[in-house]
């Protein structure tokens, strides 16, 4: 612990509690509310401990007691992308979204939201199947033919090898696909009587309508330079070409912006683009 | 027969395997999970797989020794057979994963790099940048997607697994999980389960590991049943960057590229790391190790620098306990290179540039070499008879542990890089072993009365609305905070009995407390304080057990330490003096074996956990002294060696 005593200039008053607001919904369908909470203010905190500290609390500024923030989280070091969330009007992860740092931004509150274009589940919870039907549309996998000892895969240059490993690094954690201004919400709500399968047939059919996003496109760029993975590169093609292909893309750049990867999106996307015009043209003389 | 089905429980590297090799088989999967599967733990391994490699062979490397370095450095608590056959897979894993598209650092010419790692003198070691964990398990993910999108997987995410189903004979027959958005609770009919949840970290409080490795799953089967091997051997991982709610790894390839450890001579020296001249620093590590240096196994590194710190008063800090971890000398590009990830991680988290300031870091609960017991079946050449239905089964047939929640592989210390391998081994090697079980049963569960089932069910959902109805007026998160402390005071690096029983006393006080909480959210819709407050119930057997296995073990081994019970350096000088020194002191070393060398087995009744004890397999590599660092080293290897090679002449 610090001592008070000491002669050295304060440089930031230290606050001796945080104010947080937070947009909560009960469920989906329902509506959403603002509610305040208050977390007594201590060193190194990311919003995850300060999400911790109020889930242990259960009780607003106001002294009402609350049923506790429902959050999604995982490995707290930012590799497993569960807990993004909007912080501070920022989508990002909330375990690397530090104390110290949003209250320097802004120092007397700061503002969680759920993400906008995924359907709330609860509070700061959201839906993102929808990312994980596109990887399976855009059929991101090595199509091998097996798991039995083969050998080693084809051999990769260096330059490679480390063109890929950034794409690779995705953790589909939906930031690129919040801040994309052609990325909107799709929420299918499930209709009375429908079984489970019926109404995640009607959820993927619904999704396949909307733009596949800057995280799909990049998979597919990823798998088509990997030269067992191009085995499949038309199939991708064909997605990629297709209803809210690549085509989509507004080239507003956001996607870049805010990926905690730093994951060269635009580049995959205008890779995208280019083996879309080819792949097309491809097709006009195949018929 | 009605079609069989097989239950994986648990989405990170293990599962995922598990799920892939026996889809290819042709054998259907639930593949049920806390957590989308792709955000598993296992993406938090950083530094890399071992396998012996074309390189490390002509330098008279193989399969073999990897093996014993394996036993060797997990002080050969391991069974051996499993582990022989997991480094006889080795390469083999590696280039599967290479087929499979992952992004394996490449040499100049297009091979795959490798770098060293702690326990071994060869570079083993093939990784993707700093995040080997997460490329793995993205290549399993992405091909169980390709099943899935076939139709042979269906994926229930965010559910919660809460007990085995065993029909009248004993034979699990499928589990019981609740949705955790919906909080539905079904059964889940199987022919074969196969539990793949990784470890137990958050017994701890805060370790390195992801907040879904609670343990709950392994705990749930012990409660039905299922005994748990060696649960007192938890790995405390040297490096760690200290947070308020987590402790972020820091990868042990950090001094496999070149990082070197050290702290000033003089204690809490003000000055910044870089100012402080080459004389002035202590690199305990090299300078007490000189052969391993900073790459000695991980339980002697973290003791060393917990010894560094506690007992010689050398913390960088004064109020906070740390060591550097210098990087700096190591060309920016370089590190970016192949470190990129985890310096990334430092930089992000602490606000400082490890390229240009030495990190400050300390050890954390890791990784439960401990875990529930599985059977094997040995093979004419002391490896594993394929497709043997014994193979990674509990003892409740029809049950199969694999991955870190298995006990298999890494005895009393586990080393880096193993354990990618030993969750991708186990996994693929336990399907055909599942099927053949499969194939074998008269009946499919899809036949069993439905009554079996449905009782499954009720008891959980008794369970559950108690708990909804429940007022005793405790808070969930604040007993998992004072059960984290106990835990980590009494059993990590430096262990003694009277801390033990005392922390046994507590958290058995704790467990009583835990029954007595009242929920704030007494809801219905994505729950997560009932969910909790379950796992937490559930964390005080498997707590239980390490705190009491702990305390039964009157010796040191691997990562279980006891100062009461270290056998000590030589003093003697003279050289026949030392000689007999040596020979009292390898007396001791056979009588401490005969002792301990065996397998911690606790089930569960009544909430106590009794300890039992199993012979160990170390037919193939006799056990020898693990003598890392000890003054008389080379005496008593000598004296070892002739007693081996004659055994006739020892007592």
């Amino acid at each position: 612990m610090s001592s008070p005593t000491h002669a050295e200039p304060v440089v930031h008053a230290r606050p001796h509690k945080i104010n947080v607001r937070i947009l909560r919904q009960d469920g989906p369908g329902q509506p959403s509310y603002w509610e305040r909470h208050q977390v007594d203010y201590e060193e190194n905190m990311n919003i995850i401990s300060v999400l911790q500290r109020i889930a242990s609390q259960a009780m607003t500024v106001e002294g009402k007691k609350v049923t506790p923030v429902a959050w999604d989280c995982g490995c707290l070091e930012e590799v497993c992308g569960a807990c993004t969330m909007v912080i501070n009007g920022r989508v990002r992860q909330s375990c690397s979204a530090l104390v110290d740092r949003l209250l320097k931004e802004h120092a007397t509150e700061i503002e969680l939201r759920p993400m906008s274009k995924f359907p709330v589940i609860r509070d700061l919870m959201v839906d993102r199947k929808r990312m994980f039907e596109t990887l399976k549309r855009v059929e991101a996998w090595v199509p091998v033919d097996g798991y039995d000892d083969m050998g080693p895969g084809p051999k990769l240059s260096r330059a490679q090898q480390e063109e890929n490993y950034p794409l690779s690094e995705c953790m589909t954690c939906g930031c690129c696909v919040e801040a994309c201004p052609q990325y909107t919400k799709i929420e299918v709500h499930r209709r009375p009587g429908e079984t489970d399968d019926q109404y995640d047939q009607r959820k993927r059919e619904t999704y396949a309508q909307g733009f596949v996003g800057a995280a799909a496109i990049s998979q597919a760029v990823l798998f088509n330079s990997h030269p067992t993975g191009a085995n499949i590169a038309n199939e991708r093609m064909a997605v990629l070409t297709g209803t809210g292909g690549v085509q989509d893309c507004g080239n507003a750049q956001n996607c870049v912006a805010v990926c905690p990867k730093k994951i060269p999106l635009t580049r995959s996307i205008a890779r995208a683009g280019r083996a879309a015009t080819l792949y097309a043209l491809k097709r006009i003389f195949d018929h | 027969m009605a079609e069989q089905r097989v239950v994986v429980v648990g989405g990170g590297l293990a599962g995922l395997a598990a799920t892939m090799k026996l889809t290819e088989l042709g054998t259907p999967v639930d593949l049920v999970s806390l957590t989308p599967v792709k955000r598993s733990h296992s993406v938090c391994a950083q530094g890399g797989i071992n396998s012996c490699n074309d390189q490390t062979r002509q330098l008279g490397d193989s399969e073999w020794k990897h093996f014993d370095d394996t036993v060797y450095g997990g002080d050969f608590l391991q069974n051996q057979p499993p582990v022989k056959e997991m480094a006889y897979w080795g390469p083999k894993i590696i280039d599967l994963m290479d087929r499979l598209g992952v992004t394996f650092n490449r040499t100049q010419e297009g091979f795959l790099d490798r770098r060293r790692f702690g326990g071994t003198l060869y570079k083993r070691t093939a990784f993707a940048g700093a995040t080997t964990g997460q490329q793995l398990l993205y290549a399993l993910d992405e091909q169980v997607r390709r099943r899935e999108a076939e139709g042979m997987v269906r994926k229930f995410e965010f559910w919660d697994f809460l007990s085995p189903i065993t029909d009248a004979s004993g034979r699990c027959v499928g589990i019981v999980a609740q949705d955790m958005v919906s909080m539905q609770i079904r059964s889940f009919p199987a022919d074969a389960v196969i539990v793949a949840s990784g470890g137990c970290g958050l017994l701890y409080g805060r370790s390195t590991m992801s907040v879904f490795c609670n343990g709950s799953a392994a705990s749930r089967c012990m409660q039905a049943g299922a005994k748990y091997g060696n649960p007192e051997f938890i790995q405390v991982h040297p490096t760690a960057i200290p947070g308020a709610d987590k402790l972020r790894l820091m990868s042990e390839s950090a001094r496999g590229e070149g990082g070197r450890v050290w702290v000033p001579r003089k204690a809490q020296d003000s000055r910044p790391p870089k100012s402080i001249p080459e004389s002035e620093r202590y690199y305990f590590l090299e300078e007490r190790y000189p052969k391993y240096g900073n790459l000695v196994p991980r339980d002697i590194a973290t003791r060393e620098i917990f010894n560094i710190c506690v007992n010689e008063g050398l913390s960088v800090e004064a109020g906070r306990m740390c060591v550097y971890l210098d990087l700096t000398h190591i060309q920016r590009t370089e590190l970016d290179r192949k470190l990129g990830g985890i310096l990334d991680i430092y930089e992000k988290f602490q606000g400082v540039d490890p390229r240009d300031v030495p990190m400050k870091i300390f050890p954390a609960v890791h990784y439960s070499m401990g875990g529930l017991w599985v059977g094997y079946s040995k093979s004419g050449d002391g490896g594993l008879v394929a497709g043997h239905p014994q193979n990674q089964m509990t003892n409740l047939p029809g049950l199969y542990a694999i991955g870190e929640c298995d006990y298999q592989y890494h005895g009393a210390n586990r080393l880096g890089a193993n354990s990618l391998l030993s969750c991708i081994f186990s996994g693929l090697f336990v399907a055909p072993c599942v099927r053949t079980w499969i194939q074998n049963q008269s009946k499919s569960a899809h036949e069993l009365p439905a009554s079996i089932m449905q009782n499954a069910i009720n008891a959980q959902e008794i369970r559950h609305k108690e708990l909804l109805g429940s007022t005793g007026g405790e808070n969930p998160y604040l007993i998992h905070q004072e059960l984290g402390d106990a835990l980590t005071r009494a059993a990590t690096v430096v262990r003694n009995n009277q801390q033990l029983e005392s922390a046994y006393e507590k958290v058995s006080e704790l467990q009583q407390r835990a029954k007595a909480c009242s929920l704030s959210d007494s809801g219905s819709w994505t729950n997560q304080n009932v969910i909790f407050t379950k796992a937490l119930q559930d964390m005080f057997p498997i707590a239980k057990s390490i705190l009491r296995g702990a305390q039964l073990r009157d010796e040191c081994r691997g990562a279980h330490f006891k100062p009461d019970f270290s056998m000590p350096s030589l003093s003697e000088e003279e050289p026949a003096a030392r000689r007999a020194e040596a020979e009292r002191w390898c007396d001791r070393f056979e009588e401490n074996n005969r002792r301990f060398l065996k397998s911690t087995i606790a089930t569960v009744s009544d909430e106590e956990p009794q300890i039992s004890y199993e012979d160990v397999d170390t037919s193939l590599i006799p056990p020898r002294p693990r003598l890392y660092g000890l003054v008389g080293a080379e005496v008593i290897e000598q004296v070892w060696k002739e007693r081996v090679t004659s055994p006739q002449t020892t007592a």
